[in-house]
């Protein structure tokens, strides 16, 4: 009994001495803190995409097209193999965000016109993923659409994302 | 099979110290008077060769530290700092790393030795798992190691290989973030690789020291693949016949080596690593180093997150329970006529792989990929069992010196 109690203790004490060293990989105070950016957007014409950084990972600003949102739109659900309907990821039809690191192994996609692959989205130049226009992935490794970040539409030009 | 060592000391102070500290006859037992197979072929010498560069990576990297900041601000200028205004720094630096791809070369061709005479069946089962542990160890550190310069490749590699942890489910996620120390790719990770980098080469040396202390006690395989049954007739003392081999392959490989050093020093890197690293920008065309090339193949062969990272890390895992898979009695492949073809094969879609992995992923490419990557674990889970079942084996000579007798007359022992 004095054994297990000895050997009991020994082990919690193990285990909260081990913590700290484990714990402080995590992200620091510093990094969690860095919150929100604010985008002004009023700038971005119709069909361009800015990227912004936002906790050290770009972020996809993306003023679509008629035609653009049109295509999200129609898609069936049963075509995606991550199903997610078009104004489950948008609040204003015109404007889509999401984060701009490829769901597969993290590199950015790229989005300059001629290079957005099959779908008119994004195409992940390491693996071959593509994306289509409502950041949903298409076809290639990625096992999940385009996270979109928090955000809101401070005003009708300017965007909070965090 | 070296047993108690006979050493004796000349001198008096030689046998005063030596009875309060036995260290120069655990030497002189280990790496003198060692019986080592009067047999061994010049594969055998990339042991010796890797030992050396382990120690010239360990020399270059302590200097190249003192002269680095791990800083996402100054790394990549303190890189070029080195280059260009440290005395010899430029040298110091093309050693380490070309060393580190030579490195990989010696260790390629001890496993494929290691895998062609059969030198992971019984007893040297815990040898070959130390060795393949020494394996993962290497990857780890040359993969961190060539984080640091914190060039583009250097930054999207680090994302690639770090994401693939984010594959495993429910917790992947939280385990990358661990990694990172941040939400991406960057200081805390620089440091922190850094740290490591300069850790597990003394960890590496650790597990060295235990691989060469469980092939000192189960003793060396050789190319006839039979044991050494008479220690006077079969083996010959390690100094000086395997020190002189081994010397003699050394300078042919420093020579390889320095070709690389002084002639083409960046033809194994990459032109982007040229290039500062930056977060917001992907290079269109990302590689590892070449000697991950054939496991960055087998990752994109598979159409899926996780199973490409299962795959990738199955094809290293495989390794380590080859001395079960193998259920051929015989141990060197200079007796198996069948194994020896598949082996070639297997030699040949290692290195297609290693062509595919620096190829686009798309098109021929990837069915190319998915079909050598079959082969590769056809090879490890079919072949290998299969084969010791069905196959027949040539007759293995009963002894070693005869083995030595059949090939070049009669067998003149020093010692006699």
């Amino acid at each position: 009994m004095l054994y297990i109690t000895t050997g009991a203790f020994a082990a919690v004490g193990a285990g909260a001495v081990a913590w700290p060293f484990i714990s402080q990989m995590n992200p620091d105070a510093s990094t969690v803190a860095l919150a929100s950016t604010e985008v002004d957007i009023s700038a971005i014409p119709e069909g361009g995409i800015l990227t912004v950084k936002w906790r050290g990972k770009p972020v996809f600003i993306r003023h679509r097209t008629k035609k653009e949102i049109d295509e999200a739109v129609a898609t069936p659900l049963n075509q995606l193999p991550d199903p997610q309907a078009d104004k489950a990821r948008v609040k204003k039809p015109e404007w889509l965000v999401v984060v701009g690191v490829c769901t597969h192994l993290g590199c950015v996609p790229l989005g300059a016109p001629g290079s957005r692959g099959d779908f008119d989205g994004w195409f992940c130049p390491c693996h071959g993923s593509h994306y289509d226009t409502s950041g949903r992935i298409r076809r290639g490794p990625a096992p999940t659409n385009l996270p979109v970040p928090e955000y809101d539409f401070v005003s009708d030009t300017k965007l909070r994302i965090g | 099979m070296s047993g108690p060592s006979t050493y004796v000391p000349k001198s008096a102070i030689g046998r005063w110290f030596e009875s309060r500290l036995p260290i120069i006859g655990l030497v002189h037992g280990s790496f003198v008077a060692y019986p080592t197979p009067r047999n061994l072929n010049y594969m055998w010498t990339f042991g010796a060769i890797l030992s050396f560069m382990l120690v010239s990576q360990i020399v270059t990297g302590i200097v190249l530290a003192m002269h680095y900041t791990p800083h996402t601000d100054y790394a990549f200028s303190s890189v070029e700092r080195i280059m260009r205004d440290v005395n010899w720094g430029w040298f110091i630096r093309y050693a380490h790393a070309n060393g580190a791809s030579m490195f990989f070369i010696a260790v390629y061709m001890h496993m494929f030795r290691g895998l062609y005479y059969g030198s992971y069946k019984a007893p040297r089962e815990v040898l070959w798992i130390l060795g393949v542990i020494i394996f993962l160890l290497m990857m780890a550190t040359a993969f961190m190691g060539y984080v640091l310069p914190w060039g583009q490749m250097s930054f999207w590699g680090a994302t690639v290989i770090t994401n693939l942890f984010s594959a495993i489910p429910l917790v992947g996620e939280a385990i990358t973030t661990w990694l990172w120390g941040g939400y991406s790719v960057d200081n805390p990770t620089l440091n922190r690789f850094f740290s490591l980098h300069y850790l597990l080469p003394f960890m590496l040396v650790g597990i060295v020291v235990l691989h060469v202390w469980a092939l000192h006690v189960v003793g060396q395989n050789n190319p006839v693949g039979v044991e050494v049954k008479n220690v006077q007739r079969d083996t010959l003392p390690f100094t000086p016949y395997a020190t002189l081999k081994d010397s003699v392959a050394l300078v042919l490989f420093l020579i390889f080596f320095s070709w690389f050093i002084f002639f083409m020093p960046n033809y194994l890197g990459h032109a982007d690593n040229y290039i500062e690293a930056n977060p917001l920008v992907t290079p269109a065309h990302i590689v590892p180093e070449w000697y991950f090339l054939p496991f960055y193949a087998i990752l994109r062969a598979v159409p899926s997150k996780l199973g490409g990272v299962i795959a990738m890390f199955g094809a290293i895992a495989v390794l380590a329970f080859l001395p079960w898979l193998d259920t051929s009695r015989v141990r060197s492949a200079a007796y198996r006529p069948v194994y020896r073809v598949f082996f070639w094969v297997f030699v040949a879609v290692c290195i297609g792989l290693g062509y595919l992995g620096a190829m686009p992923a798309e098109g021929g490419y990837v069915i190319a990929s998915r079909i050598l990557t079959l082969y590769y674990f056809a090879f490890f889970l079919l072949i290998m069992p299969l084969l010791g079942m069905f196959e027949t084996p040539r007759a293995v000579p009963a002894t070693i010196a005869d083995a030595v007798l059949a090939k070049k007359g009669p067998v003149m022992n020093p010692a006699e």
